[in-house]
Protein backbone atom coordinates (compact mmCIF):
# COMPACT_ATOMS: atom_id res chain seq x y z
CA UNK A 1 0.00 0.00 0.00
CA UNK A 2 2.66 2.56 1.04
CA UNK A 3 4.81 3.76 -1.82
CA UNK A 4 1.89 3.59 -4.31
CA UNK A 5 1.36 6.90 -6.03
CA UNK A 6 -1.96 8.56 -6.72
CA UNK A 7 -5.38 8.98 -5.15
CA UNK A 8 -7.93 6.23 -4.49
CA UNK A 9 -11.36 6.58 -2.97
CA UNK A 10 -13.12 3.66 -1.28
CA UNK A 11 -16.79 4.52 -1.29
CA UNK A 12 -20.41 3.42 -1.72
CA UNK A 13 -22.62 5.07 -4.34
CA UNK A 14 -25.48 6.02 -1.98
CA UNK A 15 -23.35 7.33 0.87
CA UNK A 16 -23.76 11.08 1.46
CA UNK A 17 -20.42 10.96 3.31
CA UNK A 18 -18.67 9.54 0.26
CA UNK A 19 -20.43 12.03 -1.99
CA UNK A 20 -18.95 14.89 0.04
CA UNK A 21 -15.48 13.61 -0.74
CA UNK A 22 -16.25 13.10 -4.44
CA UNK A 23 -17.56 16.66 -4.65
CA UNK A 24 -14.47 18.01 -2.87
CA UNK A 25 -12.10 16.13 -5.22
CA UNK A 26 -14.06 17.32 -8.27
CA UNK A 27 -13.99 20.92 -7.06
CA UNK A 28 -10.20 20.73 -6.87
CA UNK A 29 -9.87 18.89 -10.18
CA UNK A 30 -8.02 16.00 -8.55
CA UNK A 31 -7.86 12.77 -10.53
CA UNK A 32 -8.63 9.65 -8.57
CA UNK A 33 -9.43 5.99 -8.79
CA UNK A 34 -12.92 5.19 -7.51
CA UNK A 35 -13.56 1.83 -5.79
CA UNK A 36 -17.16 0.88 -5.12
CA UNK A 37 -17.34 -1.10 -1.88
CA UNK A 38 -19.94 -3.75 -1.22
CA UNK A 39 -20.91 -3.07 2.36
CA UNK A 40 -21.97 -6.66 3.04
CA UNK A 41 -18.55 -7.90 1.85
CA UNK A 42 -15.93 -5.29 2.63
CA UNK A 43 -12.68 -5.46 0.71
CA UNK A 44 -9.37 -6.28 2.32
CA UNK A 45 -8.15 -2.85 1.32
CA UNK A 46 -11.00 -1.19 3.23
CA UNK A 47 -10.47 -3.32 6.33
CA UNK A 48 -6.74 -2.58 6.22
CA UNK A 49 -7.19 1.15 5.52
CA UNK A 50 -9.83 1.79 8.18
CA UNK A 51 -9.34 -0.90 10.82
CA UNK A 52 -10.95 1.25 13.53
CA UNK A 53 -14.37 1.79 11.95
CA UNK A 54 -14.23 -0.38 8.79
CA UNK A 55 -16.35 2.27 7.04
CA UNK A 56 -16.29 4.26 3.85
CA UNK A 57 -15.32 6.78 2.64
CA UNK A 58 -11.57 6.28 2.85
CA UNK A 59 -9.21 8.42 0.80
CA UNK A 60 -5.90 6.75 0.07
CA UNK A 61 -3.25 9.24 -1.02
CA UNK A 62 0.11 7.82 -2.10
CA UNK A 63 -0.79 4.70 -0.17
CA UNK A 64 -1.72 6.46 3.07
CA UNK A 65 -5.34 6.35 4.24
CA UNK A 66 -7.39 9.27 5.56
CA UNK A 67 -10.76 8.47 7.16
CA UNK A 68 -13.90 10.37 8.23
CA UNK A 69 -15.45 12.57 5.54
CA UNK A 70 -15.00 15.98 7.19
CA UNK A 71 -11.39 15.19 8.01
CA UNK A 72 -10.88 14.05 4.39
CA UNK A 73 -12.34 17.35 3.12
CA UNK A 74 -9.95 19.35 5.33
CA UNK A 75 -7.07 17.20 4.09
CA UNK A 76 -8.01 17.70 0.43
CA UNK A 77 -8.29 21.46 1.01
CA UNK A 78 -4.81 21.59 2.57
CA UNK A 79 -3.04 19.35 0.07
CA UNK A 80 -4.64 20.96 -3.02
CA UNK A 81 -5.41 24.52 -1.91
CA UNK A 82 -5.63 25.90 -5.44
CA UNK A 83 -7.51 29.12 -6.03
CA UNK A 84 -10.51 28.57 -3.80
CA UNK A 85 -10.13 27.00 -0.40
CA UNK A 86 -13.17 25.41 1.22
CA UNK A 87 -12.68 27.36 4.42
CA UNK A 88 -12.06 31.09 4.85
CA UNK A 89 -8.58 32.25 5.82
CA UNK A 90 -9.76 34.13 8.92
CA UNK A 91 -9.68 31.85 12.03
CA UNK A 92 -13.01 33.07 13.38
CA UNK A 93 -14.91 32.51 10.12
CA UNK A 94 -13.17 29.17 9.83
CA UNK A 95 -14.38 28.18 13.31
CA UNK A 96 -17.92 29.15 12.31
CA UNK A 97 -17.73 27.04 9.14
CA UNK A 98 -16.45 24.08 11.16
CA UNK A 99 -19.21 24.58 13.73
CA UNK A 100 -21.90 24.35 11.05
CA UNK A 101 -20.28 21.38 9.36
CA UNK A 102 -20.20 19.67 12.76
CA UNK A 103 -23.87 20.59 13.36
CA UNK A 104 -24.87 19.06 10.04
CA UNK A 105 -22.75 16.01 10.79
CA UNK A 106 -24.37 15.43 14.17
CA UNK A 107 -27.94 16.19 13.21
CA UNK A 108 -28.96 15.72 9.59
CA UNK A 109 -28.05 12.11 8.85
CA UNK A 110 -29.13 10.68 12.20
CA UNK A 111 -32.48 12.46 12.29
CA UNK A 112 -33.12 11.95 8.58
CA UNK A 113 -32.52 8.20 8.85
CA UNK A 114 -34.67 7.86 11.95
CA UNK A 115 -37.50 9.29 9.88
CA UNK A 116 -37.75 6.19 7.70
CA UNK A 117 -36.92 3.75 10.50
CA UNK A 118 -39.50 4.86 13.06
CA UNK A 119 -43.29 4.86 13.29
CA UNK A 120 -46.09 6.48 15.30
CA UNK A 121 -45.24 8.78 18.21
CA UNK A 122 -41.47 8.36 17.78
CA UNK A 123 -41.67 9.27 14.13
CA UNK A 124 -43.73 12.38 14.95
CA UNK A 125 -41.02 13.52 17.37
CA UNK A 126 -38.42 12.89 14.73
CA UNK A 127 -40.37 14.87 12.11
CA UNK A 128 -40.53 17.89 14.44
CA UNK A 129 -36.80 17.59 15.03
CA UNK A 130 -35.98 17.41 11.33
CA UNK A 131 -38.11 20.47 10.54
CA UNK A 132 -36.32 22.36 13.34
CA UNK A 133 -32.94 21.37 11.89
CA UNK A 134 -33.93 22.41 8.37
CA UNK A 135 -35.21 25.76 9.60
CA UNK A 136 -32.06 26.35 11.66
CA UNK A 137 -29.94 25.73 8.60
CA UNK A 138 -32.07 28.06 6.52
CA UNK A 139 -31.64 30.81 9.13
CA UNK A 140 -27.88 30.33 8.97
CA UNK A 141 -27.90 30.46 5.18
CA UNK A 142 -29.90 33.70 5.21
CA UNK A 143 -29.83 35.41 1.85
CA UNK A 144 -26.37 34.19 0.94
CA UNK A 145 -25.75 32.33 -2.29
CA UNK A 146 -23.86 29.62 -0.43
CA UNK A 147 -23.19 28.95 3.26
CA UNK A 148 -19.67 30.05 2.36
CA UNK A 149 -20.97 33.40 1.03
CA UNK A 150 -19.93 33.82 -2.56
CA UNK A 151 -17.74 30.70 -2.36
CA UNK A 152 -18.99 27.13 -2.39
CA UNK A 153 -17.29 25.83 0.73
CA UNK A 154 -17.05 23.33 3.57
CA UNK A 155 -20.59 23.73 4.88
CA UNK A 156 -22.11 23.55 1.38
CA UNK A 157 -20.12 20.38 0.63
CA UNK A 158 -21.11 18.85 3.97
CA UNK A 159 -24.83 19.45 3.46
CA UNK A 160 -25.48 19.19 -0.27
CA UNK A 161 -25.49 15.36 -0.54
CA UNK A 162 -28.63 15.38 1.60
CA UNK A 163 -30.39 17.25 -1.20
CA UNK A 164 -30.82 13.83 -2.81
CA UNK A 165 -32.66 12.78 0.35
CA UNK A 166 -35.28 15.55 0.30
CA UNK A 167 -37.56 13.23 -1.67
CA UNK A 168 -37.12 10.51 1.00
CA UNK A 169 -38.02 13.01 3.75
CA UNK A 170 -41.20 13.85 1.84
CA UNK A 171 -42.12 10.28 0.96
CA UNK A 172 -41.65 8.84 4.45
CA UNK A 173 -42.26 11.86 6.65
CA UNK A 174 -44.38 14.23 4.63
CA UNK A 175 -41.71 16.90 5.08
CA UNK A 176 -41.30 19.19 2.11
CA UNK A 177 -38.05 21.15 2.28
CA UNK A 178 -39.47 23.43 -0.43
CA UNK A 179 -42.34 24.34 1.88
CA UNK A 180 -40.49 24.40 5.24
CA UNK A 181 -37.33 26.11 4.01
CA UNK A 182 -37.68 27.60 0.51
CA UNK A 183 -34.32 29.38 0.65
CA UNK A 184 -32.61 26.12 1.53
CA UNK A 185 -34.41 24.38 -1.35
CA UNK A 186 -33.24 27.16 -3.68
CA UNK A 187 -29.69 26.80 -2.35
CA UNK A 188 -29.80 23.06 -3.14
CA UNK A 189 -30.94 23.79 -6.71
CA UNK A 190 -28.14 26.32 -7.09
CA UNK A 191 -25.55 23.80 -5.90
CA UNK A 192 -26.81 21.16 -8.33
CA UNK A 193 -25.85 23.49 -11.17
CA UNK A 194 -22.20 23.06 -10.21
CA UNK A 195 -20.53 20.34 -12.23
CA UNK A 196 -18.97 18.71 -9.16
CA UNK A 197 -22.39 18.31 -7.55
CA UNK A 198 -24.35 17.39 -10.70
CA UNK A 199 -21.79 14.68 -11.52
CA UNK A 200 -21.87 13.23 -8.00
CA UNK A 201 -25.35 13.30 -6.54
CA UNK A 202 -27.53 10.31 -7.34
CA UNK A 203 -31.04 10.69 -8.63
CA UNK A 204 -33.44 11.13 -5.66
CA UNK A 205 -35.55 8.25 -7.07
CA UNK A 206 -32.58 5.91 -6.76
CA UNK A 207 -31.99 7.02 -3.17
CA UNK A 208 -35.67 6.36 -2.44
CA UNK A 209 -35.39 2.84 -3.86
CA UNK A 210 -32.24 2.30 -1.80
CA UNK A 211 -34.10 3.34 1.37
CA UNK A 212 -36.93 0.93 0.52
CA UNK A 213 -34.44 -1.92 0.34
CA UNK A 214 -32.84 -0.77 3.62
CA UNK A 215 -36.25 -0.74 5.30
CA UNK A 216 -36.79 -4.32 4.16
CA UNK A 217 -33.41 -5.31 5.52
CA UNK A 218 -34.12 -3.62 8.86
CA UNK A 219 -37.58 -5.16 8.96
CA UNK A 220 -39.43 -1.83 9.01
CA UNK A 221 -42.96 -2.02 7.64
CA UNK B 1 -20.81 41.39 23.86
CA UNK B 2 -19.23 42.45 20.57
CA UNK B 3 -16.57 45.09 20.97
CA UNK B 4 -15.44 43.64 24.32
CA UNK B 5 -11.74 42.89 24.36
CA UNK B 6 -10.14 39.80 25.79
CA UNK B 7 -10.81 36.10 26.24
CA UNK B 8 -13.55 34.49 28.31
CA UNK B 9 -14.27 30.80 28.71
CA UNK B 10 -17.65 29.52 29.82
CA UNK B 11 -17.35 26.08 31.34
CA UNK B 12 -18.36 23.72 34.07
CA UNK B 13 -15.87 22.32 36.57
CA UNK B 14 -16.36 18.64 35.75
CA UNK B 15 -16.70 18.90 31.95
CA UNK B 16 -13.79 17.27 30.10
CA UNK B 17 -14.75 19.30 27.02
CA UNK B 18 -14.19 22.55 28.89
CA UNK B 19 -10.92 21.19 30.26
CA UNK B 20 -9.64 20.80 26.70
CA UNK B 21 -10.14 24.51 26.02
CA UNK B 22 -8.53 25.53 29.33
CA UNK B 23 -5.50 23.32 28.82
CA UNK B 24 -5.02 24.77 25.32
CA UNK B 25 -5.22 28.35 26.63
CA UNK B 26 -2.78 27.53 29.45
CA UNK B 27 -0.35 25.87 27.04
CA UNK B 28 -0.34 29.00 24.91
CA UNK B 29 -0.01 31.31 27.92
CA UNK B 30 -3.17 33.21 26.95
CA UNK B 31 -4.79 35.36 29.64
CA UNK B 32 -8.45 34.52 30.06
CA UNK B 33 -11.38 34.88 32.39
CA UNK B 34 -13.01 31.62 33.41
CA UNK B 35 -16.74 31.71 34.08
CA UNK B 36 -18.33 28.74 35.86
CA UNK B 37 -21.78 28.00 34.48
CA UNK B 38 -24.68 26.46 36.36
CA UNK B 39 -26.31 24.07 33.90
CA UNK B 40 -29.58 24.03 35.85
CA UNK B 41 -29.77 27.78 35.39
CA UNK B 42 -27.86 28.79 32.27
CA UNK B 43 -26.57 32.35 32.09
CA UNK B 44 -27.84 34.85 29.55
CA UNK B 45 -24.34 35.05 28.19
CA UNK B 46 -24.28 31.30 27.52
CA UNK B 47 -27.70 31.26 25.89
CA UNK B 48 -26.76 34.23 23.72
CA UNK B 49 -23.32 32.84 22.81
CA UNK B 50 -24.44 29.33 21.98
CA UNK B 51 -28.12 29.60 21.03
CA UNK B 52 -28.00 26.43 18.92
CA UNK B 53 -26.67 23.89 21.42
CA UNK B 54 -26.88 25.91 24.68
CA UNK B 55 -23.83 23.97 25.88
CA UNK B 56 -20.44 24.62 27.40
CA UNK B 57 -17.62 25.17 26.68
CA UNK B 58 -17.90 28.45 24.81
CA UNK B 59 -14.84 30.58 24.11
CA UNK B 60 -15.52 34.29 23.74
CA UNK B 61 -12.74 36.14 21.95
CA UNK B 62 -13.22 39.90 21.78
CA UNK B 63 -16.91 39.22 22.35
CA UNK B 64 -17.27 36.69 19.52
CA UNK B 65 -18.29 33.15 20.50
CA UNK B 66 -16.68 29.91 19.37
CA UNK B 67 -18.35 26.62 20.30
CA UNK B 68 -17.48 22.89 20.33
CA UNK B 69 -14.33 21.98 22.23
CA UNK B 70 -12.21 20.60 19.37
CA UNK B 71 -13.14 23.56 17.17
CA UNK B 72 -12.18 25.86 20.06
CA UNK B 73 -8.79 24.15 20.46
CA UNK B 74 -8.12 24.42 16.73
CA UNK B 75 -9.11 28.12 16.85
CA UNK B 76 -6.77 28.75 19.79
CA UNK B 77 -3.96 27.08 17.86
CA UNK B 78 -4.59 29.25 14.80
CA UNK B 79 -5.01 32.57 16.60
CA UNK B 80 -2.00 32.10 18.91
CA UNK B 81 0.38 30.05 16.75
CA UNK B 82 3.52 31.29 18.49
CA UNK B 83 5.38 28.66 20.38
CA UNK B 84 3.95 25.24 21.13
CA UNK B 85 1.85 24.49 18.03
CA UNK B 86 -0.90 22.08 19.00
CA UNK B 87 -1.59 20.59 15.56
CA UNK B 88 1.25 19.40 13.29
CA UNK B 89 1.94 21.36 10.12
CA UNK B 90 1.90 18.38 7.72
CA UNK B 91 -1.62 17.78 6.31
CA UNK B 92 -1.42 13.99 6.70
CA UNK B 93 -0.28 14.19 10.32
CA UNK B 94 -3.01 16.77 10.96
CA UNK B 95 -5.61 14.42 9.51
CA UNK B 96 -4.39 11.65 11.83
CA UNK B 97 -4.56 14.00 14.84
CA UNK B 98 -8.10 15.04 13.89
CA UNK B 99 -9.08 11.39 13.40
CA UNK B 100 -7.89 10.29 16.84
CA UNK B 101 -9.42 13.29 18.61
CA UNK B 102 -12.68 12.48 16.89
CA UNK B 103 -12.21 8.87 18.12
CA UNK B 104 -11.97 10.19 21.69
CA UNK B 105 -15.29 12.02 21.15
CA UNK B 106 -17.06 9.11 19.49
CA UNK B 107 -15.69 6.16 21.44
CA UNK B 108 -13.97 7.12 24.69
CA UNK B 109 -16.61 9.64 25.76
CA UNK B 110 -19.57 7.44 24.82
CA UNK B 111 -18.27 4.22 26.36
CA UNK B 112 -16.93 6.10 29.39
CA UNK B 113 -20.32 7.66 30.04
CA UNK B 114 -22.01 4.26 29.69
CA UNK B 115 -19.60 2.90 32.30
CA UNK B 116 -20.21 5.75 34.73
CA UNK B 117 -23.93 5.14 34.38
CA UNK B 118 -23.68 1.36 34.47
CA UNK B 119 -26.23 -0.59 36.45
CA UNK B 120 -24.95 -3.54 38.46
CA UNK B 121 -21.40 -4.81 37.94
CA UNK B 122 -20.83 -2.84 34.75
CA UNK B 123 -18.71 -5.63 33.24
CA UNK B 124 -20.04 -5.19 29.70
CA UNK B 125 -19.43 -1.47 29.88
CA UNK B 126 -15.95 -1.98 31.35
CA UNK B 127 -15.12 -4.35 28.49
CA UNK B 128 -16.18 -1.85 25.84
CA UNK B 129 -14.33 1.02 27.50
CA UNK B 130 -11.19 -1.07 27.82
CA UNK B 131 -11.35 -2.09 24.13
CA UNK B 132 -11.52 1.55 23.14
CA UNK B 133 -8.65 2.50 25.46
CA UNK B 134 -6.59 -0.33 23.95
CA UNK B 135 -7.06 1.14 20.46
CA UNK B 136 -5.76 4.46 21.73
CA UNK B 137 -2.86 2.76 23.46
CA UNK B 138 -1.94 1.01 20.21
CA UNK B 139 -1.95 4.36 18.43
CA UNK B 140 0.29 5.92 21.11
CA UNK B 141 2.82 3.14 20.72
CA UNK B 142 6.18 4.01 22.27
CA UNK B 143 5.77 7.74 21.88
CA UNK B 144 6.01 10.21 24.75
CA UNK B 145 2.82 11.94 23.63
CA UNK B 146 0.32 11.38 20.80
CA UNK B 147 2.01 14.41 19.26
CA UNK B 148 5.39 12.67 19.44
CA UNK B 149 7.71 14.89 21.43
CA UNK B 150 5.02 17.56 21.36
CA UNK B 151 2.05 17.63 23.75
CA UNK B 152 -0.51 18.05 20.99
CA UNK B 153 -4.09 17.95 19.82
CA UNK B 154 -4.90 14.34 20.66
CA UNK B 155 -3.19 14.63 24.05
CA UNK B 156 -5.33 17.67 24.86
CA UNK B 157 -8.46 15.92 23.52
CA UNK B 158 -7.92 12.82 25.66
CA UNK B 159 -6.23 13.90 28.89
CA UNK B 160 -9.39 15.25 30.59
CA UNK B 161 -10.99 11.81 30.30
CA UNK B 162 -8.16 10.27 32.31
CA UNK B 163 -9.87 11.90 35.25
CA UNK B 164 -12.61 9.30 34.89
CA UNK B 165 -10.22 6.40 35.49
CA UNK B 166 -10.49 6.74 39.26
CA UNK B 167 -14.31 6.67 39.05
CA UNK B 168 -14.22 3.67 36.71
CA UNK B 169 -12.28 1.67 39.29
CA UNK B 170 -14.72 2.63 42.04
CA UNK B 171 -17.78 1.73 39.98
CA UNK B 172 -16.75 -1.54 38.37
CA UNK B 173 -13.30 -2.42 39.60
CA UNK B 174 -11.62 -1.57 36.31
CA UNK B 175 -7.92 -0.99 36.96
CA UNK B 176 -6.87 1.14 34.03
CA UNK B 177 -3.16 1.05 34.86
CA UNK B 178 -3.26 -2.73 34.58
CA UNK B 179 -5.49 -2.86 31.51
CA UNK B 180 -3.59 -0.24 29.49
CA UNK B 181 -0.27 0.40 31.26
CA UNK B 182 1.30 2.50 28.48
CA UNK B 183 -1.74 4.74 28.29
CA UNK B 184 -1.79 5.05 32.08
CA UNK B 185 1.90 6.08 31.99
CA UNK B 186 1.10 8.64 29.28
CA UNK B 187 -1.71 10.00 31.47
CA UNK B 188 0.71 10.42 34.37
CA UNK B 189 3.21 12.24 32.16
CA UNK B 190 0.49 14.61 30.97
CA UNK B 191 -0.76 15.29 34.47
CA UNK B 192 2.72 16.58 35.38
CA UNK B 193 2.33 19.44 32.92
CA UNK B 194 1.36 22.69 34.55
CA UNK B 195 -1.50 23.33 32.13
CA UNK B 196 -3.05 19.97 32.98
CA UNK B 197 -2.35 20.03 36.74
CA UNK B 198 -3.91 23.49 36.98
CA UNK B 199 -7.00 22.54 35.04
CA UNK B 200 -8.12 19.04 35.96
CA UNK B 201 -10.18 18.76 39.14
CA UNK B 202 -9.33 16.25 41.85
CA UNK B 203 -10.47 12.80 40.62
CA UNK B 204 -11.99 12.18 44.07
CA UNK B 205 -14.26 15.19 43.61
CA UNK B 206 -15.25 13.84 40.21
CA UNK B 207 -16.14 10.49 41.79
CA UNK B 208 -18.26 12.28 44.41
CA UNK B 209 -20.23 14.02 41.69
CA UNK B 210 -20.59 10.74 39.74
CA UNK B 211 -21.89 8.98 42.86
CA UNK B 212 -24.33 11.87 43.42
CA UNK B 213 -25.51 11.64 39.85
CA UNK B 214 -26.01 7.88 40.09
CA UNK B 215 -28.06 8.33 43.28
CA UNK B 216 -30.24 10.94 41.58
CA UNK B 217 -30.78 8.61 38.61
CA UNK B 218 -31.60 5.73 40.92
CA UNK B 219 -28.69 3.62 39.66
CA UNK B 220 -27.50 0.88 42.01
Amino acid sequence: MAGEKGVKLLDFWASPFGQRVRIALAEKGVEYDYHEEELAAKSELLLKSNPVYKKIPVLIHDGRPVCESLIIIQYIDEVWPGKNTFVPSDPYSRAQARFWADYIEKKVYVTGSKLWKLKGEEQEECKKELVEIIKTLERELGSKKYFGGESFGLVDITLVPFASWFYVYEAFGGISVEREAPKLAAWAKGCKERESVAKTLPDPEKVYEHVISLRKRYGVE
Amino acid sequence: MAGEKGVKLLGIWYSPFGHRARIALEEKGVDYEYIEEDLSSKSELLLKSNPIQKKVPVLLHNGKPICESLIIVQYIDEVWPGKKPILPSDPYDRAQALFWSDYVDKKIYESGMKLLRAVGEGQEEAKEFTENLKNLEAELGERKFFGGEVFGFVDIAMVPFTNWFYSCEAICGLKVDEAVPKLAAWANRCRERESVAKTLPDPKKVLESVVDFRKKMGIQ
